[in-house]
């Protein structure tokens, strides 16, 4: 069993910039700052606008190795599955995020903000589903990495 | 168009740096919320919470101005109605979340930091996004993130 090390500021501060950042592209640029949209529109073939979606997107391992830099954070993140268990993982997310229009930032962040119905039903269900899906590896396989 | 372009790097990088600090770039963390019948780790309802609590406040007041800053107007999705393929589509998302412990933003943000995890898991969910335009062709759908 691993031990939690829940550090309650460190998550509240992260998810105001969250916050921030998603209210300030709104306010900027008037679109909504929903990651699987953004990448998912950058690969189309005949995107318009595909400039600053791709820098939004460089920006973001940009941010985070910075912020590693700066709070000296360690080793790289630990993966909680194996390579294949990831590609399978993987599709999924990218299938799912397209035929669902959104992901948790979308969804979860922005479209919450909007009230919108579609976003509260969306993120009930991926929440749901994901915890259902934990509970199956961690607790009937029982095949927990961690 | 210069403005925007640096206003979408800058929110990139915000977005990371909020990303990083939380540690939702830790798959761990993220699996430890959803692992509702173990060690519940609480860290990402707080994330999501954080995250809620400015922008719930500030959409409304940005939306009342009619128009962004640096943009004609605003671009939002108009779709109010629920379908099959919203429910399907974020249960097959919640699924993959679950398996790997990564969302989108979470998964390209450790990108530069040396985890082979996102690489193998980015690259599938580029695959799976292209796929699901491969099994859509033709169709219009709205985008959204």
């Amino acid at each position: 069993m691993e031990v939690v090390v829940f550090t309650p500021l460190a998550a509240i501060v992260g998810g105001v910039l969250i916050g921030i950042a998603s209210s300030l592209l709104l306010l900027a640029s008037g679109r909504i700052a929903g990651i699987s949209g953004i990448l998912g529109s950058a690969l189309r073939p005949l995107c318009p606008d595909r400039v600053w979606r791709l820098l939004f997107l460089i920006g973001l391992p940009l941010g985070a190795l910075a912020a590693s830099a700066i709070l000296g954070r360690g080793p790289a993140p630990r993966m909680a599955a194996s390579a294949p268990v990831l590609v399978l993982a993987g599709l999924l997310v990218g299938f799912g995020t397209q035929l669902g229009s959104g992901c948790t930032s979308g969804h979860g962040v922005c479209g919450l903000a909007r009230r919108s119905k579609r976003s509260l039903v969306a993120t009930l269900t991926f929440m749901l589903t994901g915890a259902v899906t934990v509970f199956v590896v961690r607790h009937l396989l029982g095949s927990a990495s961690s | 168009m210069m403005r925007t372009r640096f206003a979408a790097l800058g929110t990139g990088v915000l977005f990371g740096v909020g990303l990083t600090v939380s540690e939702m770039v830790q798959p761990l963390k993220v699996v430890g919320f959803l692992d509702v019948a173990g060690a519940w780790d609480p860290t990402l309802a707080l994330v999501m919470g954080g995250a809620l609590a400015v922008t719930a406040l500030a959409f409304p007041l940005i939306l009342r101005r009619g128009r962004p800053l640096w943009a004609d107007a605003f671009s939002l999705p108009t779709r109010q109605d629920l379908d099959a393929r919203l429910v399907a589509g974020a249960a097959l998302f919640g699924i993959g979340w679950g398996l790997a412990g990564y969302c989108p933003g979470p998964a390209l943000a450790p990108l530069a930091l040396g985890a082979s995890g996102a690489w193998i898991f980015t690259a599938a969910m580029v695959a799976g996004m292209l796929l699901h335009r491969l099994v859509f062709e033709g169709r219009a759908e709205s985008a959204r993130g």
